[in-house]
């Protein structure tokens, strides 16, 4: 089930190769399932909390390791790119946040819709995006997902099902509703994912979207990621009540420990069955982000270096997911070193690669504006030829 | 560096395969006599001048165009129902099309262009939504990225404020964003404009707040003959589309043809010709100038009247076409005067057209005030028929 869901991704190649190496060197089957108790306890709200025992297989947990690592290599790269002044304009890293995007790919499929904020980066990987697109996009060349013209905050892939990508604190939440709506409308069973962090759960425009999507059952879960910090002020300082999973009132809501990826894969796996059958549902995470909000925020100023530090010898999503695979003896401390550093190779390639891309040709900048050929017949003087000058 | 674009020229008849004029005729041939109804010739003879305001009305708008076949075939509705019929007819041929807003379904809209469909189409095609515009016109663009076709209809241009994030940054530059991977096949529409006493809030003059955003397009209907070709047009644009709709101008009544035709988005409509001064003018003020033309017609002059409907892009080609011919110019809109359409509008044609001037542009805006209640304020603060006589003595001296 979950080779399955691996399989369509597009890590496949680089990712079954240690894969399988690692596993052949074990005695245990690869796919024998497994079955592990969350940490923490699910936290309902006018909801049954799923069961705490999720069920994985030790493949899937070396796709989970060698995923997470991934994007905590690409994210760290991301910012020593920054520093070198090759990634400008905004950035904003998704290191620690790590588990909440593979635990909702492993508990939906890529025919459910994504949509999230501008720390999307890794969202954007999840859902099948290369490396390569990601760095181009950051260094504003032709090879990025958006060919350059979105950067940081505007990732978007139309074919793994992510609608982005959004600048606009809250202001995606309607639009992922809207999602929801027209898989309602098609009716093909599947759902949407409107990610937003605990800074935007203060929008009004959630409340009007959740509304809406309540009262028409849409299939849309609204995925709250509270990493605590609302740029740098404190949830309890922006929210009256920081319990985010009870915030829509009316609709059920589910706390998940965030760092947990086994956790959110059920819940997100709950949900999605909750959502065909009930319409909206509210899931809060409880995640971390390591990184300050954005690269001009040393992150330090609002928050103690002893609590992070804390979180990432407590709580780290990889470090759980380590131990996990060395105390069922699926993998030796070696074997994961290993994929550390395949990743670590991986990543420099594919910067290595960005940096060939060429910028955007100038012409770029006037394409996209409009869509040109439907129902447009002509702009400019002479009804055929728009002219741009450029300086 | 100078950079060409070649957008291939997509004549209706070539893209679709449903009946309709071809663009040629339906700029010049089928152009039809507006007559308006007692209701309209109410509307704009506030005051002194009622009877006379009616004849020069019904005889201001004739044009050259042969007006013998459309008195005979057709059938004749109002502006409102011209509307709901290119809607109707566009969800019957396109299963993704769908309408959403406040009081659209059940109470069949609040200026009746929704009226029907509900019962029609069902629940999930037109769909009443809570008064949060916000979030409904998001949810439109979010349904649009998917391939929906949705109308979000504003109940009053006015409200649509609360949603200028999302028709701005999601709207119109998602399609840039995205590097062209999503569409936003998206009709945004409402009332709007200076009448009926509404105040301020609910006279809203948009085009100006809406105009600098990337991406959009935006069109203003004035007759039952062009807001339904307009709407069925912004319908079946893979671009979002704001349709401007005028309170004043909901009960025109017009004849139009039975058979389908759309209109292009791009194209502004020729009203009258004539070799004098160009009027450039669009929507309610349309027929202000259609007024003043009588006079300037009776006084000797022998203005051309451009209705450039297209408000973004402009129909540079009409209009250049015509600065070339008559060397002068008059811009007559309802726009505040502040960064207005007919501010943008003369830069672009002082841009491209300036050697061709022999005079400076005019353009004659409405007031940079709040819409006033009280009747004669709210009339004072759009341009009337004597003003436009003046300037065009003005300019032709």
């Amino acid at each position: 089930m979950a080779l399955s869901t691996l399989s369509r991704r597009g890590l496949r190649s680089t990712l079954f190769k240690p894969l399988s190496a690692a596993v052949s060197s074990r005695p245990i089957s690869s796919d024998a399932p497994l079955t592990i108790e969350t940490s923490v306890p699910f936290t309902a709200h006018n909801c049954e909390a799923p069961s705490r025992a999720v069920t994985t297989s030790s493949s899937e947990l070396l796709s989970f390791f060698r995923q997470m690592a991934l994007m905590r290599r690409m994210e760290i790269a991301a910012d020593s790119l920054y520093k070198a002044k090759l990634i400008r304009g905004f950035c904003h890293l998704y290191d620690g946040q790590e588990a909440v995007a593979i635990g909702m790919e492993a508990g939906i499929t890529r025919k459910d819709c994504i949509i999230t904020a501008y720390r999307d980066h890794c969202t954007f990987l999840g859902r099948g995006g290369s490396l390569l697109e990601v760095f181009a996009e950051l260094m504003g060349r032709k090879d990025g997902c958006s060919k350059g013209k979105g950067g940081s905050m505007h990732f978007y892939r139309k074919e793994g099902g992510f609608y982005g990508g959004h600048g606009i604190v809250g202001a995606q939440v309607p639009l992922g509703c809207g999602l929801a709506f027209a898989q309602k409308y098609s009716k093909d069973e599947t759902v949407t994912f409107a990610l937003y962090g605990d800074g935007a759960a203060n929008q009004g425009q959630l409340f009007e979207a959740l509304n809406i999507a309540a009262l028409w059952d849409l299939p849309a879960i609204l995925v709250c990621e509270n990493n605590h910090y609302g740029m740098g002020t404190a949830e309890w300082r922006a929210a009256k009540s920081p319990a985010y999973y009870k915030r829509g009132d009316y609709v059920p809501g589910l706390k998940v420990d965030g760092m947990d990826v086994l956790a959110v894969k059920q819940a997100c796996k709950f949900a999605k069955e909750h959502a065909l059958k009930n319409g909206p549902l509210i899931l809060e995470m409880d995640t971390y982000r390591y990184h300050g909000h954005s690269m001009s925020d040393p992150g330090s100023t609002y928050r103690t270096r002893d609590e992070i530090s804390g979180v990432r010898q407590e709580r780290d999503p990889i470090e759980r997911v380590r131990k996990l695979l060395l105390s069922h003896d699926i993998a030796a401390e070696k074997e994961l070193k290993d994929i550390e550093k395949e990743v670590r190779k991986e990543v420099d390639e594919a910067i290595a690669k960005a940096k060939e891309s060429p910028v955007p040709d100038p012409s770029e900048l006037f394409s996209n504006v409009y869509v040109k050929g439907l129902g447009v017949e002509a702009f400019g003087v002479d009804r055929k030829v728009m002219r741009a000058t450029l300086p | 560096m100078a950079t060409l674009f070649h957008p291939p020229l997509t004549a209706f008849s070539a893209s679709n395969k449903l009946h309709f004029p071809s663009p040629i005729s339906a700029r010049k041939g089928d152009f039809f006599v507006v007559r308006s109804d007692a209701r309209m010739n109410h509307l704009l003879s506030r005051g002194t001048h009622k009877s006379r305001t009616q004849k020069l009305l019904t005889n201001a708008v004739a044009t050259k165009a042969d007006s013998s076949t459309s008195s005979q075939t057709g059938h004749e509705l109002l502006l409102f129902e011209a509307l709901r019929e290119g809607l109707e007819e566009e969800m019957e041929r396109d299963p993704r099309v769908c309408v959403m807003g406040e009081d659209v379904g059940h109470y069949g809209g609040s200026y009746k262009v929704t009226k029907g469909l509900a019962p029609k189409f069902g629940d999930l095609r037109v769909l009443d939504t809570p008064i949060a515009e916000n979030a409904f016109t998001g949810m439109g663009i979010g349904a649009a990225m998917t391939g929906l076709r949705p109308i979000v209809e504003g109940m009053n241009m006015g409200f649509l404020l609360l949603a200028f994030n999302q028709i701005s940054n999601n709207c119109g530059m998602l399609h840039y964003t995205s590097g062209g991977q999503f569409k936003i096949p998206i009709v945004i529409r409402g009332p709007g404009g200076v009448g009926r006493q509404l105040g301020a809030e609910h006279s809203q003059r948009l085009e100006s707040y809406f105009q600098s955003i990337p991406g959009i397009q935006m069109v203003a209907c004035s007759t039952p003959y062009n807001a339904k070709g307009l709407m069925k047009a912004a319908i079946r644009s893979e671009n979002p589309v704001i349709l401007f709709e005028h309170v004043l101008l909901y009960n025109l009544k017009e004849r139009i043809p039975d058979e389908e035709y759309v209109l292009s988005l791009e194209e502004a409509e020729m009203v009258r010709p004539g070799d004098h001064v160009t009027i450039l003018t669009y929507s309610r003020m349309r027929y202000h100038v259609m007024q003043a033309a009588k006079t300037l017609v009776n006084k000797g002059y022998d203005p051309e009247v451009i209705d450039i409907r297209s408000l973004k892009p402009f129909d540079l080609y009409t209009i250049g076409n015509s600065v070339k011919k008559t060397h002068r110019v008059l811009i007559v809109e309802e726009c505040m005067r502040t960064g207005g359409i007919g501010a943008s509008l003369t830069a672009s044609i002082t841009e491209n057209f300036n050697d061709y001037l022999d005079a400076p542009i005019i353009c004659l805006s409405s007031q940079d005030v709040p819409t006033p209640y009280a009747g004669t304020l709210e009339e004072w603060t759009v341009v009337q028929p004597a003003q436009i006589v003046a300037a065009v003595e003005q300019l032709c001296q």
